[in-house]
Parts: C-alpha cells; structure tokens; sequence
C-alpha cells in the first residue's frame, strides 16, 4: 500500500478528528458521502490507549504508519468519552515529537551536562545510592513519583523503597492534588474512591460544581453534562471563588470567599435537617456521627505531627452544632446570600431531584482538604443520595493514574499496595507477596510530600529520584526547596522525557520512554483501569521508568525481587500487583481482559466491572441489605462535625490580595509537554493574572500590562489579564502555573491539611503593582 | 504550514449560503453533514500571515454563527 505524505496524513487527522468530534456532539448525524472515502483507515493501524492527559481518562485510538504516532481519534468503543476528546487529547501525540527531546543519559560534571551511556548512568546511581544508604542510613535515600507514572512504575518503586530497600521514603505529587480526596474517602468511608462512576451523569438532574472549572479541567465530562441539559431538564451551579468558562455555562454561578465552602456545606445541611429533608431511615440504617479534633494547626513548621481522633457523636449534638452554620449567620462570612445556600440546600433536598456533586483542586488543596471532602458527603448521607445512579458525591483526579498508581499501589510514605504501613496484617500480606522478611518493611510513615523535600534542605535526605513530575515548577514556596535540592551533598536522579526546571537541578538526568513507547496502565478517576500496548520504539537510549527501577534496583542486589523478563514483565508485574487486590471488594481485571477492553472498573467480579459500590443491586461485595459501606467494620458511613476554620494567610493591609492558582484547557500541568505542541503553545504562550476589573481600574492596570505580584516569599512579574477567561473577585488574582518561565509558586505558601498533607495552592495573600 | 479543522454552525436558515460562502474560500476544504445544521471545515494554509487572513474572511462570512477548532497541526512539529 502507498504509504502517505505528512502532509496528507495531517490532513485527514483534522478530518478524521472533526468527523469523530461531529458524531459525539450530534449522534447520528451522517455525512454520507465523505463517511465512504478518503478517511484515514487505509495505511494506518488504529490502537486503543488512554489518553496522557487528564484524570478524565478518555479512550482514544492512536493512528500509527511506519513506525511513527500520526493520528487521534476518540474511542467509540470508550464509555468515558464515547468518541470524544478534548484539545488536549487531539494533539496528544505531537507532545511525543518536540525538538529537544531528552534521548540520552547526562551527567552534570563541573557544572555541566555531559552525554553518558544508560549503562555508566543507571551503574553511578545504584552506587550513589547504596553509598549514601551506608553513610547516612537507608532512610537518607528517596523516590518522589507521580500520578502520571504507570501503574507497573509505582509498584516497582514501591517494591523497591519498601521491600527491597526498607524504607517508606516514597512518595508522589499526587499528595499535591489527591491527598486530601484519599482522607476524605478513608475518613468518611474507611474505602477510597468514588463509589460512582460517569454513567451517574446520564441519571443526575442537579451538577452542583465545588469549585470545580470543569469546563477548562474536564471538559469531556463537562460536555456530556453540556449533552445531557439539551435532552433532560438538567440544572448545573457553579459554586466558586473565580468566574470561569464554567460559570459562563452554569444554570447558576455562585461565588464564595475562600476557604468558606466549609461554611457554606455545613449550613446546606443546617437548611436539610432544620426542614425535615433529611433520610432518616438511610441514616439510621447505614451512617453514625463522629467528631474530630479542632484548631488542627497548618503545618508550615519543619516536622510538624498531627493525628486526628474520632469521638462518636449523637445526631442532636450534630444538629446542635450546625446552629451556628445557619445561612443568615453565614452571609457575611462567605459572601453568599442565604437564600442562595437554602436555594442549593432545596436541590439537595428535593426526593426527586438526583444530585451530583463534582469537585478536584478547590477542596483538595485546602488546609482543611480533608474536612470539606467529608463535608460534601454529609450532605449526600443527609439525603441518602448516594451509590444510586445519578446520586453521586464525585471526586474528580487530575492526573491520569494518580488514582490508579498513587492511590490503588499506594506510592505514598503510609501506603503499602494493599492497605498501611501502620497496620501488621497489610505488612504481612505485602511481605508475603514479596517474599521478603516482614521486618523490613517499617512500620512508621517517614516523609510526605512536603516534609520530604524539607528533610533534603535539612540534609535528612541525601539521595532524591524524581520520575515522571517536576516539583521545581510545583512545589510551593518553591524558592526554599530548589536551594535546598542544590545544597552540597544533595544528589538528585531525575527521570523526564524533556529537560525542565526540574532536570536543571539533577547530577543525573535520564531519558525515559513516553506514554505509547512502552506497555503500561492507568487508572482514572471512576476506577477504571486501562491498558496500553507498546507501540513505537523511544527514542535514542529512552528507556520506561519501571526498566529503569528495575535495573538499579538488581545492580544493587534485589534481583530476586525483580526477576521479570524485559518481554513480558508488565504482565508479570500485572498478576502480582493484582495478588494485593484479590477478592470481591477490589478485584483488578486479569491483564488479558485489560488488553482486550477499552477499560474495566474495578471491582472486577465474575467477568463484571462494578459500577456503583455499596449498593447491592451493583456491587457484588455487598452481603447485607440494600447497602453496606463496607470499609467501615460496622458497614456505616461516618457524617463528620467538621467546624469552618481560616487559613493561616489572610489578605491585610501589606498583602492585600488573595492569590489562586491553576491550570488552562491548553496545558497539562506544567506545561512540558503541552507547550512543545505549537498549536496549544501558540493558543496560550505564556502566564499571566487575572484581575477583577475594579481592582484593575483602581490600580490603572489593562490587560497586558506587567504587574509584579509580591508575597512573603518571593516576587514575579507577569502580563495583566482584565476580563479575559476567567474573572476573580475582588480582591483575589488568579495566575495560572503552567509557565516555567513565570514561577507563581516562588509566592505561594506550604500551608498543608494536617490530615492529608496536602498543601493548599488556592489561598495565600500578595501585594499587587503596576511593574 | 498550519492544518485546522472546524466544527462550524450557520445561523438559523442559512446552511446552503454558508456552504456557498466556504465552497469560494480556496485553502479550506468543506464536508457537509446531510441531517445536522454543521459543516466541517479542514483548512490548510501556508504560513501565519494565511492563515490570519483566512480568519479574517471567515469573521466576515455574514451566515456563519460560530465556529469550534477541533483539531490544528503545524507540520513543523513532526520533526521526527
């Protein structure tokens, strides 16, 4: 067959990518002549992978010719996106293909970079690291991973910090975006992840969006919500700080002074209890009532220790409590009406009306991440909605295996593939699927995320491996912990497919394969596990993180542990890994259904993919009743007292300005491999900040003016946005932090929730000039 | 060398005079859907200054409502 010319492949890839994204929009819509000729199915193969993007986890088809990633298109087959995708995932591929990809080992010797072998490379870390293991202890040394490593890479690293090396020191920047969704699901269900899945938005009549810009973020979903109001009488409200696209679409925008959600959920449920809204017989069948510890503090100094402590509580003391949270007594704390809360509390409320809420970085980065995350599912318990179709408290993720990597592997200091370090039977089933002694895997959580880079300023640690993540853009207060990975004795592995800031601090940078250049899992945010095969050859000497875990881990005598095959050890790793799952509550897919499907939900029972969890007309793990929260022994869920508290940076007089973070439809994240794409750079080149248009008019400030945002830790100068995408209040700015080149988090604070650890980006207070 | 694909929907009635306006534009190239008010445009320009001018006479085409990129590729990424 003819092959074709770049230029044509190109072009029927726009074709194709309008045609898929025409179907989704208007099902059954036919372009009758063109659907019969000249589409891109003659010289190219179609497979199925995720997407690399988002926590969405949309199925697309990759279109491959000579060895080469030409093409996108959605995955018909897909249920998450049923054909669609974003702008994101059309030009996935072109991320595959920029210039300066990294294709070789480097060394930083006198200061500069000098091209090595993968052999003399991986060889000088694995003694780096056994040398600085003997001179400062098994603890001196770290992995700092990603929920954008594949499933195969997390449990490697796990297997080899905690039972090959023995030490808990690995972590992953999902404790930047997830922790605080983990502790809520732990905390209120004793299971994490949700119990729902995105077939609920097909069933809801309510969207209530927790400062969740779903438009930008997730916008596939956002666009079968979009599909579901023009079929059904759907309402969406947009509960946030900022006014974005989101909003622009919403039936209703409200907006809210930061850190109030917690407020604004505990007087929804004041509003539901007060006029009798409430489920009585679901509460009285299947929740309790706890309370916590309060004035929990947010971990801003070095070392810092809490745990929580639940107290059973009865319903009247809860009730009682939520007396102060009345909506009138609440207008003035978070700006919004009363009768706009018991407008959101009659939604709730309403028996005939199904609700779903949605929400990701608003409530999880937070100083009280945790305590909003169970505060929204109060409000779902109250009313009993729950684990039904439709009636669904979600948590989106960001990443695209940040739930299946970081949360199910459990690539956190506390975690173990199955369960806590903390507690002996999930120690013994570990060592006993490892085949190691169980003594070695410690019984202590060592550092999260945060503290982790800390102890390498400190000198706790000595030896640092990042892979797949780029903590030199991410890390808040970034200036004390880039001078910290700098200080003398430090040596820092990093693994990227592009040189970042991060790179710029390692002594060793190694090359990895990409996304379809190896075989891998992920897992996005409604449980679903998909797999992709290998499909292109890396570039120059590339290699997958899990190989190149596997090759220090045996140069530094744990080759029994990792006896795979280069061939077949994803599925290898596979069988093991599901060992830590096995049984009806979290069973993984065998890896020849994963091959075979476009994504299996777990738990997978009896050939099935679960869909909603805890109600026994779907999940096959419940025994008793209608429902069973099963990951509480009592099988009830816990509504949790959670009081408002403030952040610790407050705008004053010096800092008068909250400052709020995030990210744009265009970029992933840091922008790596995004702004590589010409056509996603040229939509977005640059950061910038968003102003209220009062504030811009009393500071004489229009849009691209250079304004210097200050705050206590540092100083940046960025272009003015003035109604532009997205509007902030007044009195808060908005910089999004996907340019390397504008670092906000030189000023954000590593304020953290004490439970999840997770740090909050959304609130700290900076002085705004005209540069 | 940008390559772009469009999802663009006329203004009530006027299908037929928007095909007819997009037919007359020489870099793009139209598939039209029989049952749905959308056209798909897939346009092909060869340099920046083209392709701000095709965005200028598409701004002016009086039938066009709106119009959605789908899809866009400079073929000076595919560096491989």
């Amino acid at each position: 067959m003819r092959p074709l010319d770049r230029r044509t492949f190109l072009k029927y890839l726009a074709k194709a990518s309008a045609l898929s994204a025409a179907a989704s929009m208007f099902p059954g819509i036919i372009f009758a002549e063109e659907q019969l000729k000249n589409l891109p199915d003659g010289p190219m193969d179609w497979v199925k992978s995720p997407c690399r993007f988002c926590g969405v986890g949309c199925g697309l088809l990759i279109g491959l010719s000579e060895g080469k990633a030409v093409a996108v298109k959605g995955d018909p087959n897909s249920t998450v996106n049923k054909g669609l995708c974003c702008v994101k995932g059309y030009h996935s591929v072109l991320a595959l293909y920029g210039k300066d990809r990294l294709r070789k080992p480097l060394v930083k010797k006198d200061g500069r970079f000098v091209e090595t072998t993968m052999k003399e490379a991986l060889d000088l870390i694995a003694s780096k690291m056994q040398e600085t293991i003997k001179e400062h202890g098994k603890d001196s040394v770290a992995i700092y991973g990603s929920g954008q490593w594949t499933i195969p890479d997390g449990y490697v690293a796990s297997k080899f910090m905690k039972g090959g090396i023995g030490s808990n020191n690995l972590e992953a920047n999902a404790r930047l975006c997830m922790a605080s969704a983990v502790t809520g699901f732990m905390s209120s269900f004793g299971m994490d992840e949700p119990m729902g899945c995105y077939d609920d938005i097909d069933h809801a009549n309510v969207f209530v969006l927790w400062g969740n810009n779903m438009a930008e973020m997730h916008p596939v979903l956002f666009s079968r919500i979009l599909d579901n109001r023009l079929k059904r009488d759907v309402k969406i409200i947009d509960l946030a700080t900022r006014t974005t696209r989101t909003s622009a679409a919403a039936d209703r925008s409200i907006l809210f002074r930061p850190q109030t959600d917690l407020a604004i959920a505990n007087a929804i449920c004041y509003e539901i209890i007060n006029n009798d809204w409430i489920n009585a017989s679901f509460i009285e069948k299947h929740c309790t009532f706890r309370k916590g510890k309060t004035n929990i503090g947010y971990g801003l100094e070095d070392g810092f220790n809490f745990n929580d402590e639940a107290q059973p509580i009865s319903f009247d003391e809860y009730f009682d409590f939520l007396k102060d949270y009345k909506p009138e007594n609440v207008e003035a704390l978070t700006g919004v009406p009363a009768k706009d809360i018991k407008y959101l509390a009659s939604l709730y409320g309403d028996p005939n009306k199904k609700v779903m809420s949605l929400w990701c970085m608003g409530p999880n980065q937070h100083t009280r991440g945790t305590w909003i995350n169970n505060l929204i599912y109060n409000i779902h318990l109250l009313t009993g909605k729950i684990s039904t179709p439709g009636n669904s408290p979600f948590s989106l993720t960001g990443q695209p295996s940040a739930c299946g990597t970081v949360r199910e592997v459990g690539t956190l200091t506390h975690k173990l593939p199955h369960g806590v370090v903390t507690n002996e039977e999930d120690r013994k089933m570990a060592a006993k699927i490892w085949k190691v002694p169980v003594e070695r895997i410690p019984a202590k959580p060592s550092f999260h995320t945060v503290e982790m880079f800390r102890a390498l300023d400190r000198g706790d640690i000595r030896f640092m491996w990042i892979q797949v993540t780029n903590p030199m853009v991410t890390m808040p207060k970034l200036n004390r912990y880039r001078e910290g990975s700098q200080k003398t004795g430090r040596f820092v592995v990093v693994s990227d497919v592009y040189p970042t800031p991060t790179t710029e601090i390692a002594d060793v940078i190694l090359p990895s394969a990409m996304w379809i250049e190896r075989e891998g899992m992920y897992g996005n945010s409604e449980r679903r596990t998909q797999h992709f095969q290998k499909m292109l050859q890396p570039p120059g000497e590339a290699m997958s993180d899990t190989w190149q875990l596997i090759e220090v881990a045996r140069r530094m005598g744990f080759e029994e542990l990792f006896p795979w095959k280069e061939e077949d050890h994803i599925r290898e790793i596979w069988k093991e890994y599901s060992l830590f799952h096995a049984g009806k509550k979290h069973a993984m897919a065998p890896y020849e259904v994963l091959k075979e499907e476009p994504g299996v939900q777990w738990p997978y029972v009896n050939g099935k993919s679960t869909k909603w969890r805890f109600n026994a007309e779907y999940d096959p793990a419940v025994t008793k009743g209608k429902f069973e929260f099963y990951g509480k022994p009592d099988g009830k869920a816990w509504i949790w007292m959670r009081p408002y508290e403030a952040p610790p940076e407050i705008p004053d007089k010096e800092y008068p300005f909250w400052l709020n973070t995030g990210r744009v439809l265009e970029h992933w994240h840091t922008g790596s491999m995004t702004r590589r794409v010409s056509v996603l750079h040229r939509a977005v080149p640059h950061s910038y900040v968003e102003l209220h248009p009062d504030d811009a008019k009393a500071l004489n400030i229009r849009t691209g003016d250079k304004v210097r945002l200050v705050s206590r830790r540092g100083k940046i100068v960025l272009p003015a946005a003035v109604n532009e995408r997205g509007q902030p209040t007044p009195g808060q700015v908005f910089v999004p932090f996907f340019d390397e080149s504008m670092l906000i988090n030189e000023l954000t604070l590593d304020a953290f929730c004490p439970i999840s650890k997770q740090p909050d980006y959304k609130k700290c207070a900076v002085r705004v000039e005209k540069a | 060398m940008p390559i772009k694909s469009y999802l663009v929907f006329p203004k009530q009635g006027k299908k037929a005079l928007l095909e007819a306006s997009l037919k007359d534009i020489p870099s793009c190239e139209i598939i039209q859907a029989e049952n749905k008010d959308l056209i798909i445009l897939v346009s092909e320009t060869a340099d920046q200054g083209e392709e701000d001018a095709l965005m200028q006479k598409l701004s002016e085409i009086e039938s066009l409502d709106h119009l959605n990129l789908v899809a866009g590729f400079n073929d000076d990424n595919l560096n491989h």
